[in-house]
């Protein structure tokens, strides 16, 4: 039998972070009380006219120079016309043959193009009490309408629902990190389309395309794109053909229906926007946006592991949670040149973090990453550096560090202090520690005899009893190497 | 003491300022005018002067040169609170709550809208029949059209209704019911006036001015409708010419003055008797220091082909904002859904020549369709464009008839587009090349005005009114038979009171928009 | 030139509804305007770049500064068929 493989390519549509609107000077404010940031611009009012948000462009030009993209010189926008009731002009002014953003490509997906647009109104159902002789109504809210939103097309590079989701994850966090959106997909900032076809395994030309409209999670991209391949591969192994059209995912069905319009074909009559003539890049705004680009994710990775010495893994979620890469950046600073960069990546990616989700569950507050950002948290990039070293020192045991780094969680406050209040100091010197082991060794003579033969295993009794006595807070190689001295092994 | 409505804007103006006549009783006397006009060219009066200044002062001062003026406005600039429909039943009624720039700089300059005017629908027209409120008669033959779309504001100003109007052109709508009713129409550089609030017909072509009595009070006029660019309005690019401001044409003379005739658009269709007239005008230039001699405007015979495509597919896109759901009138619908609120209201909002209008213009723009319409229209316009800047390189200013004929009967070419559409063959060149043009009274033929058509590069404004000017002088010409409805033009008035009437003509003192 | 579908496809497109008299009328009068249009067709324009407007290039951005927003009984107030708190229209799923 055939083996079929999907090709996938994404359109994202991503709303700005503008104080306002694309075309008029409302105020985007998410979830406030319908139609109450509307103006006779963005309702479409008769004579009115758009007017270009200087900071939406500049925003997508960053876009486009984060992702290496060919950057229009100028902007022309075209008119993509239908009527439906949240397009208040019967047109979307969008882009059309000279997008912003030429190419470009991120980690491993190439794209085609960015481009900007307006964002359509929302339309709720009324409801019950909406009903009007017997129909139902709808009710059009304008608050959203003109939102202004980057649309970014990917080439037909994807291979598998898995990709596709794993590309998006990077994708939003470099939006986030570029500071251009929200990319909250509850709250429809970040949406995302696919272009799905499939192909037999070995062929490179493209299959009749489907396009699967909006789907607002991770999850639900996954099991949406898997239904669509499944369903393509079914149709095509039964004889049939597949069609070209606009789909709909239900998760919770799992199903998938078409969205084909029943007002008749689709022709969407592109043309120069006449109420604006083209309009030259301002140098400024250019050389704004190109000096706004941060560090990106990938970058940041990379430097990382290459100039820092950390594990890929550390190396990633370091730098793929912003505030996470910021505040081991600022740890290292505090803890000097001959820090161990992994152990500090290590007790902030795995404890530090592990510790603020707990606390973050435990208030029941929202998901917002921002609670977990651990430069709000209590512990200071100096006390965690200083917590490292102690621990770098053999001051204090790993354990006994987890303990005073509770400490920190919960109260803030400096290492030392929390060891010396707390008498978490490791019974260290050698001098401190052999009578407790001698003691140990004089206690358990069947153990002694076991190890005079060479046999180590039984070394973790001799351990145990030293913790017990020190109440934890000798260091289990220190007492394994008193051992063998006092042994003479 | 002399009637008010005899003076011209300026005059008005100086009278007003020195407190010969205060603003009250100038506002008055053609409010009262206004409301015994029998050529329905109204369709809303102002109750008072403060009704049409906003909430602005009319106090007289440096900055308000027209202070206390009273000027007819073409129903689809937008004016806060007073209705505005663009002369169509989909908009009838409608209150916009913003005031148009063009509008709101005559008010900040001291003006007060007299009135609303009425106009073809959404400007689709070259004859005023296409109106929602009825036609509009010509003040100079009351079975004639005045011409459009404008059609409402040349014949208020002819008839002495009002000493000014503000109009639009698109394709020649301010430029030839000026020439069919007598008056003078200033079509300026596009991109000179503000186009926000003005109900856009097609959005690369609209531009604002003014239809006035004289070349002076077009240059006041134009002055303060023009400044700095309008920051609602991308196309809005401001006055930009050699002067920092247009001054008050006083020329005399013509001489050194370059004035080409363009043998392409002198053809066939022209009547001889506005032939005639033409000829003497550029006699008379001539006479007066001007050099006439020939170019070519090659492309300029296409002009209409590509007009009658651009426009229209600019209008389809425009006017799919009248959908019934944010403002206008919606059609009964029933139980129908949301195709049935579209396409009903659609049908029963707007009229044959907007429905004709809308159809041509999707049409090439649909796929299929695009390349071997729309956009071949486009490359036309670029060799027009190119054509004219060919032609100033050589002479100053463009002079052609401003329409191939005088003022014809009313209903006589409704049923013929194609015979309506060549109306405006002189005037549509210079609408696709964006330059300014005006149109002056020059003369009669069978007792009808006869315009000539005076256009220069872009921004040669003060050029084309300094010539005007000149022109006017030489010319003389009386335009009072247009004033009295008691003039012996009147043929035939009870037969078009009444099918105006037939028509749903409003009372534009009531309150029918409402 | 222009029959029947098309103009009912036009019609769509348009949103216009059309009665059944109005249609051959419509056919009739898109092909006569047509064809008199159709000149352009004669034309060589090989190479010419379209015009779609004739102002040159030029910046008019607007800065991201808020302006006041419309009071909502005001944004509302012109609506044939307006709720509480927006504009009301027949559900597209009916
Ligand atoms: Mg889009
Ligand atoms: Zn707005």
């Amino acid at each position: 039998m055939t083996e079929y493989e999907p090709v996938i390519g994404l359109e994202i549509h991503v709303q700005l972070a503008t104080k306002t609107k694309m075309f008029c000077g409302c105020e985007l404010v998410f979830g406030d009380p319908p139609n109450t940031h509307t103006c006779q611009v963005c309702l479409g009012m008769p004579g009115t006219l758009p007017v270009v948000n200087a900071e939406a462009i500049r925003l997508g030009l960053m876009i486009g120079a984060a992702f290496g993209g060919k950057l229009a010189e100028r902007l022309v926008f075209h008119r993509k016309s239908y009527f439906y009731p949240d397009l208040p002009k019967g047109y979307q002014i969008s882009q059309f043959d000279e997008p912003l953003v030429d190419g470009g490509r991120l980690g491993d997906v190439g794209l085609e193009r960015v481009h900007v647009e307006e964002d359509a109104a929302k339309l709720t159902h009324a409801g019950a009490s909406g009903r009007i002789g017997g129909s139902t109504s709808s009710v059009v809210d304008y608050n959203r309408g003109g939102t202004p939103l980057a649309e970014i097309v990917t080439l037909p590079e994807i291979r598998s629902a898995e990709q596709a989701s794993s590309w998006l994850r990077l994708l939003r966090e470099t939006l986030r990190q570029l500071g251009v959106s929200d990319v909250n997909m509850e709250e429809g900032s970040l949406r995302c389309d696919a272009n799905i076809s499939i192909r037999p395994v070995g062929d490179t030309g493209l299959g009749t395309k489907t396009e699967l409209k909006n789907m607002n999670s991770f999850r639900f991209i996954e099991q949406g794109i898997n239904a669509e391949v499944a369903r393509q591969i079914s149709l095509v192994r039964a004889g049939e053909r597949v069609q070209q059209e606009t789909l709909h995912f239900d998760p919770r069905t799992g199903s998938i229906t078409s969205l084909r319009s029943k007002e008749g074909s689709h022709d969407y009559r592109y043309f120069p926007e006449p109420d604006m003539p083209p309009v030259a890049v301002p140098k400024e705004l250019l050389e704004s946006a190109l000096a706004s680009v941060p560090e990106l994710p990938l970058e940041r990775a990379e430097r990382f592991r290459t100039e820092l010495g950390l594990h890929e893994e550390s190396a990633r979620l370091l730098a793929f949670r912003r505030a996470l890469g910021d505040y081991f950046e600022a740890t290292l600073a505090a803890a000097g040149d001959d820090a161990d960069k992994q152990q500090v990546a290590n007790w902030i990616g795995n404890d530090l973090v592990r510790r603020l989700e707990a606390l973050r569950r435990d208030d029941d507050a929202s998901d917002d990453e921002s609670s977990t950002d651990p430069a709000a948290s209590k512990v200071t990039p100096q006390a965690l550096a200083e917590l490292v070293a102690l621990v770098g020192a053999k001051t204090i045991n790993r354990k006994a560090g987890e303990q005073v780094l509770d400490v920190l969680v919960a109260e803030g406050g400096s290492p030392a202090a929390i060891v010396e209040d707390k008498g978490l100091a490791a019974v260290g010197g050698a001098d401190e520690l052999r009578p407790v082991v001698q003691a140990a060794l004089d206690a358990n003579p069947d153990v002694v005899e076991k190890l005079r033969t060479g046999n180590m295993k039984p070394i973790g009794a001799i351990v145990g009893a030293v913790m017990k006595e020190t109440k934890g807070r000798a260091d289990g190689g220190e007492v394994t190497r008193l051992t063998r001295e006092i042994l003479g092994l | 003491m002399t009637d008010p409505t005899s003076l011209s804007v300026v005059e008005a103006a100086s009278a007003l300022r020195r407190g010969d006549l205060s603003q009250d009783e100038l506002f008055g006397a053609y409010r009262e005018r206004a409301a015994a006009d029998d050529t329905n060219s109204f369709t809303w009066l102002a109750d008072d002067l403060q009704a049409g200044l906003g909430d602005r002062d009319a106090a007289p001062g440096t900055d308000r040169p027209l202070a206390g003026v009273p000027l007819a406005v073409k129903d689809l600039f937008c004016v806060t609170g007073v209705p505005t429909a663009s002369a169509s039943n989909l908009l009838r009624g409608y209150l916009p709550p913003y005031t148009a720039t063009a509008i709101a700089r005559l008010q900040d300059a001291g003006a007060t809208v007299l009135g609303k005017t009425n106009q073809d629908e959404f400007a689709m027209g070259s004859s005023n029949e296409n109106s929602a409120f009825g036609p509009v008669l010509n003040p100079w033959d009351r079975t004639k059209v005045p011409g459009g779309s404008s059609g409402g504001s040349a014949a208020a100003v002819a008839a002495g209704l009002a000493p000014a109007a503000i109009g639009t052109d698109t394709g020649g709508s301010v430029r030839q019911p000026a020439a069919l009713c007598g008056v003078v129409g200033l079509k300026p550089t596009y991109g000179s006036v503000s186009r926000y609030g003005m109900i856009a017909f097609a959005s690369s072509l609209d531009q604002a001015g003014p239809i006035t009595r004289n070349v002076e009070d077009a240059a006041a006029l134009f002055r303060a409708m023009t400044g700095p660019a309008d920051p609602n309005d991308m196309t809005s690019i401001g006055w930009t010419g050699n002067s920092p401001e247009i001054d008050l044409p006083t020329a005399e003379r013509l001489d050194g003055v370059r004035i080409g005739v363009p043998t392409e658009l002198l053809g066939e269709g022209i009547e001889p008797g506005v032939r005639a007239s033409f000829d003497a005008a550029l006699a008379t230039a001539e006479s007066l220091g001007a050099t006439i001699v020939e170019v070519a405007l090659p492309h300029a015979r296409h002009a209409l082909s590509a007009y009658y495509l651009l426009a229209p597919a600019e209008a389809s896109s425009n006017l799919a904002r009248f959908d019934g759901v944010r403002y206008g009138n919606r059609a009964d619908i029933g139980q129908g859904g949301l195709v049935e609120l579209y396409t009903k209201t659609r049908h029963d909002g707007f009229g044959p020549e907007v429905k004709r209008r809308i159809m041509l213009g999707t049409y090439a723009l649909s796929s299929g369709f695009y390349d071997a319409y729309y956009r071949r229209a486009q490359q036309v316009r670029t060799k027009i464009v190119e054509d004219f800047a060919a032609v100033h390189q050589e002479v100053d200013l463009i002079a052609t008839p401003t329409s191939p004929t005088v003022a014809w009967g009313l209903g006589e070419r409704t049923d013929d587009p194609i015979a309506m559409y060549q109306a405006d063959v002189t005037t549509l060149p210079q609408s696709l090349a964006g330059v300014p043009a005006i149109s002056i009274p020059c003369g009669l033929s069978d007792g009808l005005p006869v315009g000539l058509q005076l256009s220069g590069a872009a921004f040669s404004e003060q050029a084309i009114l300094d010539a005007a000017h000149a022109l006017e002088l030489a010319f003389a010409f009386d335009g009072s038979p247009a004033r009295g409805a008691d003039s012996g033009s009147v043929r035939d008035g009870s037969a078009t009171a009444s099918g105006v009437a037939e028509l749903g003509a409003p009372d534009p003192t009531g309150k029918d928009a409402a | 030139m222009i029959d029947r579908d098309t103009v009912l496809h036009v019609a769509t497109l348009s949103r216009l509804e059309l009665r059944d008299d109005e249609i051959e009328p419509m056919a009739r009068e898109l092909s006569a305007v047509l064809g008199h249009l159709e000149t352009i067709g004669e034309l060589d324009l090989d190479g010419v770049e379209p015009t779609a407007h004739v102002l040159v290039e030029r910046s008019a951005l607007r800065a991201d500064e808020p302006r006041p927003s419309l009071p909502r009984e005001q944004a509302l107030d012109q609506a044939p068929d307006a709720s509480d708190d927006g504009f009301r229209v027949p559900s597209p799923q009916a």
